[in-house]
């Protein structure tokens, strides 16, 4: 299985970081920067980790299922992530997550039939301070109201790039 | 950018170099007494290092509130083994979100708190376990080792005084359990994070079955200040036992929702008005979770206290993880239940039985309560099956559900009580909880 350069020098470095006996270690690293660029974890990765860790596939696949953020299906190309955990709850994060599944017609985990958008509804994700918030793939948002999350999943199915859409910005650089 | 305006009643301990320009490089860093106090230790002897945390009354900041100096002097001096630092930075417990900040805006000051460790215990080699949802956080510190390694505070000879420091990061793939040490111990040698029997403690047998210091970010974070400026110091800025500052990330019902850092026991009722501006729409404060959503909740009467670890005990809950969630008098005490108890199944390892099965079913009867399809004898039932939880479970994750649940249903049991009988929720009648 080939990767590009970028996660190959990546995979090095990782690998680097361990004691030369104790590879296993790379291994959840390993898996969850090559699903990014592969889309999941699917048997030929899971093959191909166990293989360069040193561990059979069957251990890799112990592992992943273990995970939430690990995945065997694709997920879309934004990954809609919202939190309905208690400090999002009593600021209107459940209704946030309601209006996101209503507006795009799919539920927990599921994908829009186009590959563009997925939805969650994940738990605490360290922002009970600015809640009620929303991650989309690895960017936060924060204090997200309901015109702002409307805006957000509208330009997104629309075609366009997070950046692209003035009105809700992400707060990590 | 910092994400809430600070407040004046604010100790800037920690948090001093937040909201300067380019406050994560080492140049700012340096120019705000950045190393020096790794300069200081460099000329410590171990004890030395160790007495001054202990001097400083410094308690883990991760939510158990062990003493940092004790946990460090458990470490063997003498081990065949090679020895570890571990960071904590898995931040998950609902309510928290401190550790980001302390990352985001000042990395240097964690790793110096790092390689003082390395020193107090003679290791060399750390590794920061950070929750994988915190990717920026991992390229921030990834760039902040680089730096320190080219500027020699990293590497082969530490300052050039012949100590060898190596430090990495290392992802988490989305688990709450793997917060708990031994579970992130099992995570970061590449496994399911199932927490192991103690003892043996990571101290003694942690990382690859080596001598282990495993502190949280905010724990590491403190150690500069203290070797720079002294235990004493540090312990006269909180209450007796009680040491120095900690960061309150105050979330819900308030004005002015955010993370201050505040000196320890500072007061709950005055961090909800004066820090937090008070209550929004200026309803009344029916409740409080004080430390993260594992804590029992405080009733609106009980939040006249100090916030230390000795004080929230005394009270029958507890410090925590510094999560201060504040409900207002709308808040459906049953909901709030609900949602911590559908937090804590989902995130369940499965490892033990009574955690497995008692989060599970305690979810199903609280949804079942909630929709108002719940029976008087579901109270007591509720109650029982979190009580026969407590201390039957290999790791924390099962007590941490149970004693929330416990107090929600002894201290509100008359909303309870208004749930029954198929009406729909007194408190709550515009939102529904979903059902994912």
């Amino acid at each position: 299985m080939t990767f590009s350069p970028e996660l190959e020098a990546r995979f090095e470095k990782f690998l680097a970081k361990y004691p030369a006996d104790r590879k296993r270690s790379a291994m959840i690293p390993m898996l969850i920067y090559a699903q990014d660029e592969v889309g999941a974890c699917t048997d030929e990765l899971v093959n191909e980790i166990a293989r360069r860790v040193g561990v059979t596939p069957l251990e890799v696949s112990e592992v992943l299922t273990y995970y939430s953020m690990l995945h065997r299906k694709p997920q879309g190309k934004y990954h809609v992530q919202i939190c309905t955990n208690i400090s999002c709850l009593l600021v209107g994060g459940a209704e946030l997550w309601e209006q996101a599944s209503h507006k795009l017609g799919i539920g927990h985990k599921q994908v829009t039939a186009d590959g563009r958008i997925s939805l969650e509804e994940v738990e605490c994700i360290g922002a009970c301070s600015w809640a009620p918030a929303v991650q989309v793939n690895y960017d936060f948002y924060h204090d997200v109201t309901a015109d702002q999350l409307d805006k957000l999943i509208s330009g997104l199915a629309a075609g366009k790039a997070p950046e692209e859409i003035t009105a809700v910005k992400k707060v990590n650089e | 950018m910092l994400y809430n305006q600070p407040n004046p009643l604010e100790v800037r301990i920690l948090s001093r170099r937040f909201g300067l320009p380019n406050s994560h490089t080492i140049e700012t860093y340096l120019a705000t007494d950045g190393y020096k106090a790794l300069e200081k230790a460099m000329g410590m002897t171990q004890d030395e290092i160790i007495n001054e945390v202990k001097a400083s009354g410094l308690r883990g900041r991760g939510g158990a509130g062990f003493p940092t100096g004790m946990k460090w002097s458990f470490v063997p001096r003498q081990s065949p083994k090679p020895k570890y630092i571990m960071v904590n930075a898995d931040e998950s417990e609902p309510g928290t979100c401190k550790d980001r900040l302390l990352i985001e805006y000042d990395p240097h000051q964690m790793i110096e708190g790092i390689l003082i460790a390395g020193l107090a215990v003679g290791a060399e080699q750390g590794y920061i376990y950070i929750r994988g949802e915190y990717r920026y956080l991992i390229d921030i510190v990834d760039r902040a080792i680089d730096e320190a390694c080219a500027r020699g505070f990293l590497g082969d000879n530490v300052m050039g005084r012949g100590k060898k420091f190596h430090l990495a990061t290392h992802s988490g793939a989305g688990a709450y359990e793997c917060g708990e040490e031994s579970a992130l111990l099992e995570s970061f040698e590449g496994k399911r994070g199932v927490p192991r029997i103690r003892p043996p403690f990571p101290a003694v047998a942690g990382a690859y079955q080596s001598p282990t210091v495993l502190n949280n970010v905010e724990t590491f974070c403190s150690v500069p200040p203290i070797i720079l400026q002294g235990g004493a110091y540090f312990a006269g800025l909180g209450t007796p036992k009680n040491g120095g500052t900690r960061f309150f990330c105050l979330s819900g019902h308030i004005n002015k929702p955010g993370v201050y850092e505040l000196p320890m026991g500072f007061n709950l009722m005055r961090m909800i008005n004066e820090v937090g501006g008070g209550m929004r729409n200026g309803k009344k404060l029916k409740a409080v979770i004080p430390g993260g959503s594992s804590c029992p909740v405080l009733k609106a009467d009980e939040c006249d206290l100090a916030m230390d670890f000795d004080t929230l005990a005394k009270a029958n809950s507890m410090l925590g993880s510094g999560g201060v969630v504040v409900m207002d008098e709308d808040t459906c005490m049953v909901k709030a239940a609900l949602r911590i108890m559908r937090f804590y199944a989902h995130e369940s390892c499965g490892w033990c039985i009574p955690c497995r099965e008692g989060t599970t079913w305690l979810r199903k009867l609280l949804t079942r309560f909630h929709e108002g399809q719940g029976t008087r004898s579901d109270i007591i039932l509720i109650g029982d099956l979190a009580r026969n939880m407590l201390g039957r479970t290999f790791c924390p994750l099962g007590d941490a559900a149970a004693l929330p649940t416990i107090s929600i249903v002894e201290k509100f049991t008359d909303e309870f009580e208004a749930h029954l009988n198929g009406e729909p929720c007194p408190y709550d009648k515009t939102s529904r909880l979903v059902t994912a």
